[in-house]
This record gives C-alpha cells, structure tokens and sequence, in this order.
C-alpha cells in the first residue's frame, strides 16, 4: 500500500447525541454542587496547580459535562487539594470532594 | 377629612410616591435620615443609558412635591400600628398617618466584606460609587498619588452573585453601570486602556445593549472571567488575577485603579421596621411582595406598601414605575 502522508482526521466537534455523560450524572448524584458552577473561573485563577500545569477544575468539569470524561480523569491527579478554589467559589461547589470523586470514578467507572 | 400618608424614604422610590399622592389630594409625610433628598442617586454624577446628569432626576423629583411636608435628617425608629392607623416615632416625636409607604432602598455593599480584592486596604482600589464622586469633582478619574491613570479594570459582580458574601441574586443595574463608566473613563481619558471583567453581561433594559457595543467601539477590553484576588504592587499600582475563561488559561495584570462595581444590599433597619410591621422578608433579605406577579407593592399588612428597591435590585425606572403604582395602592386602600 502506498503511503500518501495521509490520516482519517477524528471529528473536533462535540456530538451530544453521542456523548457518554453518565460521570456527569453520577457526579451530581453524589454532589449536587457539581451541577451549580456558572463558569467564572474563581477557581483556576486561584489555583496553585494551574499555574504551573494545563489543570483547571472548571475545564475539568466542563468536560465531564461534555462526556469526556477519560481526560478529565486524568486531569484530576494534577490538582494538590489545597482547596483555594473551594474559598474562592461564589456558588460554594465543594470543588475538592468533587476532585475526589473524579478519583474515586477512576476505579470504578468503566 | 384628608388623609395623610406617611413615606419612609427621600430617594426616588420615595419622592414618586409621595408626587403621586400629592396629586391625589393626601396630605403626605416624607420621612428621610439623611439631609439630602434622591438616595443614592443624588451621589450618582451621570446615568446610563444616556449618561444624563443624575441630578436633573433629582431636582425634577424634588421640585413637583407640591404639599409634601419633607422631614429631613429624621429617622423612623418604629411604626406601630393605633386605632386605623399608624403612629410613626421619629427622631423625638410621633407622627400620625392612615398608611405608610416603605421606599427605604437599599445600601451598598460594603466592598471591604470582599477582603481578597483590598477595598480599604489598597488605596487605588475603588468602588462604583467612589469613581462617580472623582467624575463629579474632577471629570475624570485620578490615582490616589494624584496621577493620571493609564491602566483601569472593572470588576463586575461585587457583592452579586456571591454565596461566600450571602449574596447570591443578580444585582441587575451593575453591568450597564460598568460599561457606562468605561465608556466615560475612554471619553475623559482617551489613552487609558480599560478592562471590564465579568461573568455574564446582563444588558437587559432599553438602549444597555447600545451602550455595551459603544464601549466595544471605544476600546474596551472585555474578559470573561471573576476576579480571584489582587495584590499592592509599587507606585500603588494593584495586580489583579483571574481566568480567561474563554481562553482556558490563568490572567494576570496590573493595573493603576481596580473599581469594585458593588451590588445593592438589603439594609438592616428596614427590615427591623417591616418584620416590626409583620411584613416578611424573602431570601435575598429584601422586603418580601405579597405576590411577585401580580401584587409586588402590597404587602400583608393593611395599609402598609412598599415601594423600590427595599424589595429588591432596581433601576430608576422601575423604581419610578413601582411607586406610581404603589400610589394608586394606596389611594384605592384610602378610598375603599
């Protein structure tokens, strides 16, 4: 087969029709402040982590929200749970325990 | 026999009130603490949409109170309710009316609660109402040394949309207010960079939206993020964090005056003297309506009505809307 330098490109696009969003679901089950983040930012403008790395716990969310949520799970191990973030949200969504259950997801979630 | 109405509060709530009644033929009392008529308003330099001079409201408020007997610097320490009526104890002595009209209004949040962004401890840290006073004596804003900014950020939400303050409600009038003081900030200072940083822009009334795309025009940078905390840096300059929420990455900059755009809160008093009247208070910690849609200035007290932003986050216009209806409540409950 001849090589032409090609690849398939993977669609950028975010499919909800396809989208698995069952992290999101357990998530808020678990904690109902996970569903309240209005998106200011408070929280990764603040964060320790962040400043050095690509984490940011509203990204984070947003992805698992979006139904990424194997990136997000990786995302999660960067944070150093001290819990700045959980001072500065305004809607008070307890940021670490949902860092924790983002953790916790990684063993159980399939 | 006329009958008399006595009106707690001089701003705007208060004086359309009392206009209106007056007109009706009522002899009217209004009750104001402070020595000067219009609220806050009267410490406002311009307004938005149209960056009016604030006191040309006033004056024209002020100056069609026909029989209106103001009582200035006088304070309502309680209202109880006597035969059919009210008698209301201010300063020293009682005062006897067949209803009363609450037009409290509000306070402004006390910005140095948001200790993270220095109000009080910075001193080019400043609030909304502090920069209208430096455009009603200078024009322009100025740098606590004297200097002439280059570098200006709006900081929305202060005191607004906050559970960490117990304030969780939308303020409503503080973005318009942002972006017509940016607008004025580039007009007396054409060089100045400025930068509005918010969270949603809420631009709902007549000709805000305008006002939002003049201030795109005029240059203003507009970054969607929440400020997490600024800090003192040399020459009194302040150095402000947040997200670039649309850019997923943390934002630092520094900057000659930080203004803190403070929200509306409850005040204290008013709701001793509604909660006294046996009128509840809802759970922003304003006056409560009886009925949000249908009955937003009666209360569940007879003869006592509410009026303006005692109830909740206003404008002018909706203030001015609220007590003329307000008035006609209390004429049907005069005339029944």
């Amino acid at each position: 087969m001849i090589d032409f330098g090609f690849t398939p490109l993977v669609a950028s696009i975010t499919d909800l029709d396809k989208a698995n969003v069952n992290l999101a679901k357990q998530l808020t089950e678990q904690d109902p402040s996970f569903a309240l983040c209005i998106s200011c930012g408070s929280c990764s403008a603040t964060c320790t982590a962040g400043q050095f790395t690509k984490f940011s716990f509203r990204v984070m969310c947003h992805q698992i929200r979006k139904g990424n949520a194997k990136e997000a799970i990786a995302e999660a191990s960067k944070c150093m749970l001290c819990g700045k973030c959980t001072l500065a949200c305004p809607r008070n969504v307890n940021t670490r325990n949902i860092i924790s259950l983002v953790r916790k997801a990684q063993t159980t979630t399939p | 026999m006329t009958k008399t109405v006595a009106i707690i509060g001089g701003g705007v709530a208060g004086l359309e009130t009392a206009k209106q009644l007056n007109s009706l033929g009522y002899s009217v009392k209004l009750f104001e603490k402070t020595n000067t008529l219009g609220g806050h308003v009267a410490k406002w330099d311009r307004l938005f949409p149209n960056k009016r001079h604030a006191s040309e409201v006033v004056s024209s408020l002020t100056l069609s109170q026909g029989n209106t007997q103001t009582l200035t610097e006088t304070t309502v320490h309680s209202i109880k309710r006597e035969n059919q009526g009210f008698v209301i104890s201010a300063n020293s002595s009682n005062h006897e009316a067949d209803a009363v009209v609450l037009a409290t209004g509000f306070e402004l949040f006390p910005a140095e609660k948001k200790e993270e962004y220095g109000y009080g401890l910075f001193e080019n840290v400043i609030t909304s109402a502090d920069l209208e006073q430096m455009f009603k004596k200078h024009g322009k804003p100025v740098m606590a040394s004297g200097h002439k900014p280059v570098r200006i950020a709006f900081i929305h939400c202060v005191g607004s949309r906050d559970e960490k303050v117990n304030r969780p409600y939308c303020s409503k009038v503080c973005c318009v207010t942002a972006v017509k003081q940016a607008i004025e900030v580039k007009e007396a200072l054409p060089n100045s960079e400025v930068f509005c940083f918010y969270m949603d822009l809420r631009t709902f009334g007549p000709g805000y939206e305008d006002l939002y795309k003049e201030a795109q025009s005029k240059g203003v940078t507009f970054i969607r993020g929440r400020l997490s905390e600024s800090s003192e840096i040399e020459g009194g300059r302040v150095l402000i964090k947040a997200e670039d929420t649309l850019a997923s990455t943390p934002l630092k900059m520094s900057v000659d005056i930080v203004v803190l755009m403070v929200g509306m809160s409850p005040l204290r008093s008013t709701n001793k003297l509604a909660t006294d009247l046996g009128l509840s208070i809802n759970a922003d910690g304003f006056i409560a309506a009886t009925d949000l849609h249908t009955n937003p200035t009666g209360t569940a007290t007879n003869g006592v009505f509410v009026a303006g932003a005692c109830t909740g986050p206003n404008n002018i216009t909706d203030t001015v809307n609220a007590a003329k209806a307000t008035a006609l409540d209390v004429h049907n409950y005069l005339s029944r």
